[in-house]
């Protein structure tokens, strides 16, 4: 019999709900931002709007049924996201959970969004390969809000060996990006523009690159903001080629620290795969850099579509698949926990 | 309380050592808001007030989420502003009903509060000014609500 999770993830800006068939196949997967909901709802969502999840956790849950072709009894289990992240976005998700699976009288399955984001890697093409072969794999997680290297041994056998001192990666990108008044998200701005860039033009500072670990990218920022600084006395803000050469180099310095310590740390583990996790996964530079160096010292790279990648709610899903298969279901008790950790 | 003033740093070190001389006097619902361009080490200082409260974890920036949560001897609130664009969106999370929840609470990008201004509790502000590269001006002034 499939297993069929419905799940909700409500941990930042993003309402997303989506329906998971077997730990594997996303039959839905509900993003409040899409566009497609946003022509079919109206309205303009503002980036942050904790309260927002309120008028749009019904509909979005809703939308995730119908488009997976589903009504609630079909429902094995309801997943949602109990931590990390804004402790009155969560609340907003676990309650609706909660209400759903008390009266459906189904199992409710409390997930860790990092540990979520790291199973995103679950749900790509070929998951029948992979799976059987997935662990033990590291996991570099980056996004707006988490920059950490994972040693993952199995399913709840975890080790962070690495995380953000300061800033996380995609962080670093947005503050620069509006820094340079270049728009918003940076991420995908930066990533664009870099190809036009020389990105050995600025030789920019690469923190803590052979020590250790752990991340440290406020410096990287900070660096950037100095440079324009020095320039801005002889002439205006900087443009065409300065200023892409400016990004691509910044970009470079960023992707150097992340991909330099992942591979030094799959070789130093003696780990062979190497799972990307996060919205910066994006990056096209991160991926290309990182396949490169991976394929040199006989890595494997596995990198979810950017939809997985991002927050969304399938990647929730997976995560509690594996889960209520270990029957590590919660009680109705379970708690928004804002700093939850891996 | 550490004295009102201007006081001067000349590198990070420097800065998160003032800030843990702040941390460690700090009280419940002592609410320090803190301005500063891009740059200018609001993080930085926060990591030094984070210690002087007793905070042992690593103090990282809550830009995406917006609220950090730790514990020191007394509940550590942190706050970034950053994305938030108006006084009705940082009304609308709640901020303001940490002020008075027995912690300290530090808010980065304050200038954002607007009127939001905290009641019922003391506000330390503190402004970061970059002067060089490496060196800053940080001024220190309280304010008492009622």
């Amino acid at each position: 019999m499939a297993v069929l999770i419905l799940s909700i993830e409500t941990s930042c800006d993003e309402t997303a709900a989506a329906v998971v068939k077997d730990g594997q196949e996303i039959l839905s997967n509900i993003i409040s931002s899409q566009v497609e909901f946003h022509k079919k709802y109206g309205g303009i969502v503002p980036e942050i709007a904790s309260r927002k999840h309120i008028e749009m956790i019904n509909p979005i849950i809703q939308e995730a049924l119908d488009t997976a072709k589903v009504t609630f009894k079909d429902l094995d289990a309801v997943a949602v996201t109990h931590g990390p992240g804004l402790i009155g976005s969560l609340i907003v998700g676990l309650s609706a959970a909660k209400s759903i699976a008390y009266a459906l009288n189904i199992p409710l399955i409390g997930v860790n969004h990092l540990e979520a984001h790291i199973y995103a890697n679950f749900l790509i093409s070929n998951f029948e390969y992979r799976i059987s072969n997935i662990f033990p794999f590291l996991s570099l997680l980056v996004s707006g809000g988490h920059t950490m290297l994972v040693l993952v041994e199995g399913h709840r056998k975890y080790k962070v060996i690495g995380r953000t001192r300061d800033d996380a990666a995609g962080e670093a990108f947005d503050k620069v990006a509006r820094f340079l008044n270049i728009g918003y998200p940076g991420g995908p701005i930066i990533d664009k523009m870099s190809k036009e860039g020389n990105p050995k033009a600025i030789n920019f500072t690469r923190p803590m690159i052979n020590d250790g670990f752990d991340f440290s990218f406020s410096g990287i920022k900070t660096a950037v903001v100095n440079h324009i600084n020095k320039l801005s006395v002889v002439s205006c803000s900087p443009k065409g080629e300065l200023l892409v050469n400016i990004v691509a180099s910044f970009q470079q310095a960023i992707v150097d620290v992340l991909v330099t310590k992942t591979i030094r740390a799959a070789k130093q583990y003696n780990y062979k795969n190497i799972a990307l996790a996060g919205g910066v996964s994006a990056n096209s530079c991160l991926r290309a850099n990182l396949e490169e160096k991976a394929k040199k010292e006989k890595l494997d790279v596995m990198i979810p579509p950017l939809v997985l990648c991002t927050d969304n709610a399938a990647m929730v899903g997976a995560r509690a698949y594996y889960l209520l298969k270990e029957g590590k279901t919660s009680s109705f008790d379970l708690e928004a926990v804002a700093n939850l950790r891996l | 309380m550490q004295n009102e003033g201007s006081y001067y740093s000349r590198n990070s070190r420097e800065t998160v050592a003032l800030g843990i001389k702040i941390g460690r006097i700090l009280k419940p619902n002592d609410v320090v808001c803190l301005t500063g361009e891009l740059g200018a080490g609001k993080t930085t200082l926060i990591q030094g007030i984070a210690e002087g409260c007793g905070v042992k974890d690593y103090v990282t920036s809550p830009t995406f989420i917006i609220i950090n949560e730790y514990q020191g001897r007394l509940p550590f609130f942190h706050f970034d502003l950053y994305r938030l664009n108006n006084a009705a969106e940082i009304a609308d999370l709640g901020v303001v009903e940490y002020f008075t929840r027995g912690g300290v609470c530090v808010i980065e990008w304050a200038e954002k509060l607007a009127g939001l201004r905290p009641k019922n509790c003391q506000e330390i502000k503190i402004e970061i000014e970059v002067i060089s590269e490496g060196e800053r001006r940080i001024v220190l002034s309280k304010k008492t609500q009622d």
